[in-house]
C-alpha cells in the first residue's frame, strides 16, 4: 500500500556524510509517504543510525538535500526537526522513571495556566490529554502512574504518545522491539498500526525481520553507507532482505 | 491493511495502585516522619521538659539554623548532584555581610560617606534611610553566594566537571577566602543597623523564632516551585534521566546552573541568619555543616542518585536530627553520643527504604 499519487512527506536526495576520512553515507535517495510504514534495515555500521540522526537533526549532512512536506529544510539541532514535525522514539525510550506517565508525555512542553505573573503547571489538562492519547494508542496506561512501575509495552506507549502530542508527521522508531517480551512486541506493532491509521509516516529501524515484515509497507536496506534496496514488502522476502544486508546479494 | 475494531480501553489488566502504596505513604519521607512522631511521643514520656514552650522554641530555632540550607541542597540532590561547599559558603556570606555592615557604618571607611557621617559631637549619624546599610550588606552577602553558585554551576554544567570534585574544591576555596578577607579574626555585625539585623535574624514574632518563619515561607515556595512549575518538573527529570531530559529539549545546562545558584543563595542566607544568632561571623563558623545538611536531606528521603526529594523531607530530616540532639541532652546522655547516633540513623533510614522497595 503505497500512496504513489500523494506527495512524499520526507524526501532525501543525494544525502552523504563524512566523518573525517570515514564515509558513513553516500548518495542516499529516499522518499517516505504519509501513512506509510518504512522499514530501515542494515547490519551494524551500515549507516542506519547516521541516516536517522541526520533526519532527526543530530548531524548535518555533508552533501545532499532534505525536503520535508515539500520544502527544503536545514536542521541545526534536534529541536528544529521536531518543530517541523519529525519525532524520534529512542531505543532506550528517553523516559524519566521518577515522573508520571503524563509528566513524561509533556516533558519539555508542559501545559501551563497563568496566575498573574506566575505560570503554574496545568496537571488536569495534561492528564486528560495524556489519557486521550493512551486511548488512541489502545494502551492501558494511567496518566498519574509512575513510569518506573510500568511494563515495557506501557513505557513504549508513553514514548509514542509523546510524538502524538505535537501531531508529528514522521515518527522514527529506533529498535522499538529490541528488548521487550513477545506480548509487548505485539503491542508495539499495534501502536505502529495506530500511527499509520492516523496518516503518520513511520520509519522503523529494526534488526528483527519478523517485525519488519509484519508492519512495514516498504523496506529499505542499507549496506556500507549506501542504499542497496528499496522494495514494496510484498515483492520481497526475508531471505532476499537477509542476503542484501549481508552482501550476499549486491543490490535489488 | 484493515484493522479490526477493538473495545475501548478497559484497564482490565492494569490495576490501580492503592492510595497507601503511593505518594508520601510509600516514601522514605513518610516513614521518617512517622519515626519522628513516635520519637517525640517517647521523649514526652521520658522528659517532662520536652514539650514545654521554651524547649519547643529552642528546637524550632535550632533546626531552622540548618534547614534553609538543607532546602537548597535538596534542589541539587534532586538533580543527582551534590554541593559540599555550603558550610564554607555560610561562613563566607555571613562574614561579607557583617564586614560590609561594619565598614559602611564607620566614617572614613571606603563608601561609608554615602551612608554615615560624623556629627559635631563625635557621634555617628545615619545619612540615609535607617535600614539601608542593613539591606546593602545583606545584598552583598547574598551576591557573593550568587557568584559562588554561578561558578559551581558553570564548572559542573558547562565544563562537565563532577559535582563532588567541583564543590569539594569550592569548599576549600571559599573557606580560604573567608580567612583571607578576615585575616582569620572573624567579624562582627556593627553600626547603627545592627539592632535591626539582630531582630531579623534571632528575634521572634509572637513567640515564633524568625528563622522558623523564613523556613516555612521558603519551604512552601519550594513545594510550589518543585511540583507546580515547569522548572521544578525539569529538576526532577534531570535527576531521573539526564539524557531523556536533554533529548526532550529541556535546557539542561541552564537548569543545572540554576539549582547550584539556588543552593548557594540558601546557604548564604542561612549563614547570615546564623551569624545574627551568634552575634559574630568567626572564620571557623559552620565548619563541616555541609555534612549535617546533606545528612538531614538524605534522612528526610532525598536520594543521592537523583530524582527524589522535597521540602517536607528536608525539614523532617533537620527536625529529627535536632530532636535527637535535644533528647540526648534532656535524657542526660553524654552528648558525644550524638554524632554516632546520627550516623546510625542515616544508615537506618536508607535501609528501611531499601527493604520497603524490595517488598513491593
Amino acid at each position: 500500500m503505497t500512496n504513489a499519487e500523494a506527495a512524499p512527506v520526507l524526501q532525501l536526495s543525494g544525502i552523504g556524510k563524512e566523518f573525517g576520512a570515514i564515509r558513513a553515507l553516500h548518495d542516499v535517495d529516499m522518499q517516505v509517504f504519509p501513512g506509510e510504514v518504512v522499514g530501515l534495515m542494515g547490519d551494524n555500521g551500515a549507516g542506519k543510525s547516521t541516516l536517522v540522526k541526520i533526519i532527526a537533526g543530530n548531524f548535518r549532512p555533508s552533501h545532499g538535500e532534505i525536503r520535508f512536506a515539500g520544502s527544503a529544510v536545514h536542521f541545526n539541532r534536534p529541536i528544529d526537526a521536531r518543530t517541523v514535525g519529525i519525532e524520534v522514539v529512542y531505543q532506550d525510550l528517553a523516559l524519566a522513571d521518577n515522573l508520571t506517565a503524563a509528566a513524561n508525555v509533556f516533558l519539555g512542553r508542559e501545559l501551563k495556566r497563568k496566575f498573574g505573573p506566575l505560570a503554574l503547571l496545568d496537571h488536569k489538562a495534561m492528564a486528560a490529554r495524556a489519557l486521550e492519547l493512551f486511548g488512541e494508542l489502545r494502551s492501558e496506561t494511567r496518566p498519574y502512574d509512575l513510569v518506573k512501575q510500568m511494563s515495557g509495552g506501557q513505557r513504549q506507549a508513553v514514548a509514542i504518545a509523546r510524538t502524538r502530542l505535537s501531531n508529528a508527521r514522521l515518527v522514527m522508531m529506533d529498535e522499538p522491539t529490541a528488548a521487550i517480551s513477545v506480548r509487548q512486541v505485539e503491542q508495539v506493532l499495534s501502536l505502529i498500526h495506530r500511527l499509520k491509521e492516523q496518516g503518520v509516516a513511520v520509519m522503523l529501524i529494526s534488526h528483527r525481520m519478523p517485525d519488519v515484515f509484519a508492519v512495514c509497507d516498504r523496506v529499505i536496506v542499507m549496506r556500507r553507507g549506501e542504499k542497496r534496496a528499496d522494495k514494496a514488502i510484498h515483492t520481497t522476502s526475508p531471505e532476499e532482505v537477509t542476503a542484501l544486508i549481508t552482501g550476499a546479494k549486491e543490490a535489488a | 491493511m484493515a484493522m479490526q475494531l477493538e473495545s475501548p480501553v478497559s484497564f482490565s489488566n492494569v490495576g490501580e495502585i492503592k492510595w497507601w502504596r503511593r505518594g508520601i505513604f510509600a516514601s522514605q519521607t513518610g516513614y521518617v516522619l512517622l519515626a519522628l512522631l513516635v520519637l517525640m511521643v517517647v521523649m514526652h514520656f521520658a522528659s517532662p521538659y520536652f514539650f514545654t514552650q521554651g524547649n519547643m522554641q529552642n528546637v524550632a530555632k535550632n533546626f531552622s539554623f540548618i534547614a534553609i540550607a538543607t532546602l537548597g541542597v535538596t534542589f541539587v540532590i534532586i538533580t543527582g548532584g551534590i554541593d559540599l561547599s555550603v558550610g564554607s559558603l555560610m561562613c563566607f556570606s555571613a562574614m561579607i555581610t557583617s564586614m560590609v555592615m561594619s565598614g559602611l557604618s564607620t566614617p572614613g571607611m571606603p563608601g561609608a560617606s554615602l551612608f554615615v557621617h560624623l556629627a559635631a559631637d563625635g557621634k555617628t549619624v545615619v545619612a540615609n534611610l535607617p535600614g539601608l546599610i542593613l539591606v546593602v550588606s545583606i545584598v552583598a552577602g547574598l551576591a557573593v553566594a550568587f557568584l559562588v553558585g554561578l561558578v559551581n554551576g558553570f564548572c559542573i554544567a558547562v565544563l562537565g566537571l563532577s559535582p563532588f570534585v567541583t564543590t569539594l574544591g569550592m569548599l576549600s576555596i571559599v573557606r580560604g577566602l573567608g580567612y583571607v578577607v578576615s585575616n582569620g579574626r572573624g567579624s562582627f555585625p556593627g553600626g547603627p543597623d545592627a539592632d535591626y539585623f539582630y531582630a531579623l535574624t534571632s528575634g521572634d514574632v509572637l513567640g515564633v523564632p524568625a528563622p522558623f518563619i523564613y523556613l516555612v515561607i521558603l519551604a512552601l515556595t519550594m513545594a510550589v516551585v518543585l511540583h507546580h512549575t515547569s522548572f521544578g518538573r525539569h529538576v526532577f527529570a534531570l535527576g531521573g534521566n539526564e539524557k531523556a531530559a536533554e533529548l526532550t529539549g529541556i535546557p539542561v545546562v541552564r537548569v543545572k546552573i540554576e539549582v547550584y545558584v539556588i543552593c548557594a543563595l540558601a546557604a548564604g542566607l542561612q549563614g547570615i541568619i546564623i551569624s545574627g544568632w551568634l552575634g559574630s561571623a568567626p572564620a571557623n563558623m559552620a565548619t563541616s555543616y555541609e555534612l549535617n545538611v546533606i545528612a538531614a536531606a538524605v534522612i528526610g528521603g532525598a536520594n543521592l542518585a537523583g530524582g527524589i526529594g522535597g521540602p517536607l523531607g528536608a525539614i523532617v530530616g533537620c527536625v529529627l536530627l535536632e530532636v535527637i540532639r535535644n533528647g540526648l541532652v534532656l535524657a542526660q546522655v553524654n552528648s558525644y553520643w550524638q554524632q554516632t547516633l546520627v550516623g546510625v540513623i542515616i544508615i537506618l533510614a536508607v535501609l528501611v527504604d531499601r527493604i520497603r522497595s524490595r517488598m513491593t
